[in-house]
């Protein structure tokens, strides 16, 4: 009994603390822009899972890094758009190199990541006038707390680009689809698959630089990841993959946010971690219904 | 008029020729086996009459108002489909892509086309089941579905039976010939020259000595001497 009341005590004790936070406009912000995020992110995961391009959002997010050094280091007024630029200009190359490139795709992706993130890092410590030049780098590397430090136009450009991202998802779905399914079919059938790969690489790169405030650079790929391989321990045709990997990742973004902002905890790291645990969740379940089946 | 004709065509990669001066053409009804050995140039020259790849010299011209979209493929398997989390009736449908333009979603003929080819192909009670989930046969004639969706006219088969057992393989002919008694043409590449001479109205034949003529003419040549030797027209494996 008495642990009951302890319980509940610290229960609304949590509950109190929270709606103390919900108060304040930055942190309802925040929840709002990095559910959103979360969503865009999940869309693509399956077709960069099955198309082998996996590690796609941490190269183009050493090339966001890197662009955001140079943004920072020129003294840019509006990154966000700055940034937005150069990593859809490094996807559109990196994806439409992938199939006739003299330098495979995984390769090449590595070359631009760690070559972006040195001279990002680099440009960093050379112009840098911040007194705490560790502290920023840390901070564009894994997201710490910009979110919640979101300016009232960042907010807008990402509710705008998140909008973008799932209206494009959507008119296109039936087209990823073919395209990711069987690209030389697609193709030779008349689906233009050129036009198609532009614009998951356009919208690729722009849910990077969005999820950048979110989890920061480095943990970008557990985003568009985890929640695709998730969904697919659980599903088996594309269209309840594809909403699966959606909930799951909005859920773990909206669990991951709300543990951070309680317990102090850093908010890209938390999220991943939920994202994490989730699949291991998703895993099981998966395994044992496999068993059930056979 | 023929419904595929290739004038003088040369094929191959970074302007080194496979094969050269290829004459052929495909008419309504045909029934064509491309044989010949590995890097013969079998699969470069099904890339080229999908339009996949640019040939290095000659042309394909298309006839019969056969419109270059209008050539459904068979291809052979890719690893990413055989873990792909789809559907049956999604991959079939994606078939009527070509078809959609600009238009983001399906209507209601494309789906019901897809429903048809579904139960043409004898799948319809797998409909909804997970394409990964199928066996090797099962997902030949999904994506035989799904090229049906896509022409009427002339189906293009990568090696349709590579990997199938005897008794699917058999099967899998057997459907590809009904379809062609339909009245759809056929194009398919094998390495199974019983097989090329036991369904196949036209052979044609890449590598040295290169051939292409009916099924008589080619048992009559040099090549058909060496490669189908001792076997019978319309002789059984």
């Amino acid at each position: 009994m008495l642990g009951c009341e302890i319980f509940a005590a610290s229960l609304s004790e949590l509950y109190d603390k929270l709606a103390m936070y919900m108060e304040y406009p930055f942190v309802r912000h925040a929840l709002v822009v990095g559910v959103l995020i979360a969503l865009c992110s999940s869309l693509l995961g399956v077709t960069l899972v099955l198309k082998r391009f996996s590690l796609i959002g941490d190269g183009l997010s050493h090339v966001a890094f890197g662009a955001m050094a140079i943004a920072a280091v020129l003294n840019f007024t509006n990154q966000m758009a700055a940034v937005m630029l150069l990593t859809i200009i490094s996807a559109v190359l990196l994806l439409r190199g992938g199939q006739s490139a003299r330098i495979k795709g995984d390769a090449a992706v590595a070359m631009i990541s760690v070559g972006s993130l040195a001279f990002g890092y680099m440009l960093m410590n050379i112009f840098s006038k911040s007194a705490n030049l560790s502290g920023d780098v840390c901070s564009t590397l894994f997201g710490s707390t910009s979110i919640l430090t979101l300016s009232a136009r960042d907010v807008r450009l990402s509710v705008i680009f998140s909008g973008a991202v799932i209206l494009v998802f959507v008119l296109f779905y039936n087209k990823i689809f073919a395209v990711t399914f069987d690209e030389d079919f697609a193709k030779a059938t008349g689906t233009n698959a050129g036009v198609c790969n532009l614009l998951v690489a356009v919208v690729i790169a722009v849910i990077i630089v969005l999820a950048m405030n979110l989890v920061g650079s480095l943990l970008i790929s557990a985003l568009i990841i985890f929640p695709a391989l998730s969904a697919m321990r659980l599903f088996r045709t594309f269209k309840s993959v594809t909403v699966c990997s959606a909930v799951l990742s909005v859920l773990g973004a909206l669990t991951g946010m709300l543990i951070a902002i309680l317990a102090g905890t850093p908010v890209g790291s938390t999220i991943v971690t939920v994202d994490a645990a989730m699949f291991g969740l998703c895993w099981g379940i998966g395994a044992v219904k496999g068993v059930i089946r056979l | 008029m023929a419904l595929l004709t290739a004038e003088n065509l040369s094929l191959g990669y970074e302007s080194r020729p496979v094969v050269a001066d290829l004459n052929f053409t495909v008419n309504k009804g045909d029934y064509l086996c491309v044989v010949g050995e590995n890097g013969s140039g079998k699969t470069t020259l099904m890339k080229t009459l999908l339009g996949l790849r640019p040939p290095l010299s000659g042309r394909i011209v298309p006839g019969d108002g056969l419109k270059p979209n209008e050539i459904g493929y068979l291809p052979q398997q890719t690893v990413v489909q055989k873990d792909f989390p789809a559907s049956v009736r999604e991959i079939v449908l994606s078939g009527c892509q070509g078809r959609c333009g600009l238009r983001p979603f399906y209507n209601k003929e494309e789906k019901r086309l897809a429903e048809e080819n579904i139960a043409k192909m004898g799948i319809a009670d797998l409909a909804r089941r997970s394409f990964r989930d199928l066996s090797g046969g099962q997902q030949q004639r999904v994506l035989l579905a799904r090229a049906l969706c896509a022409t009427r006219k002339l189906l293009l088969l990568d090696e349709p039976v590579s990997g199938l057992d005897p008794k699917v393989t058999e099967e899998m002919y057997r459907l590809i010939a009904t379809l062609n008694e339909d009245g759809i043409t056929i194009v398919m590449i094998s390495h199974d020259i019983d097989a090329a001479l036991r369904w196949a109205t036209h052979i044609l034949h890449l590598g040295n000595p290169l051939f292409f003529g009916s099924k008589r003419e080619y048992l009559q040549s040099d090549a058909g001497k060496i490669f189908g030797a001792g076997r019978k027209e319309g002789a059984s494996c």
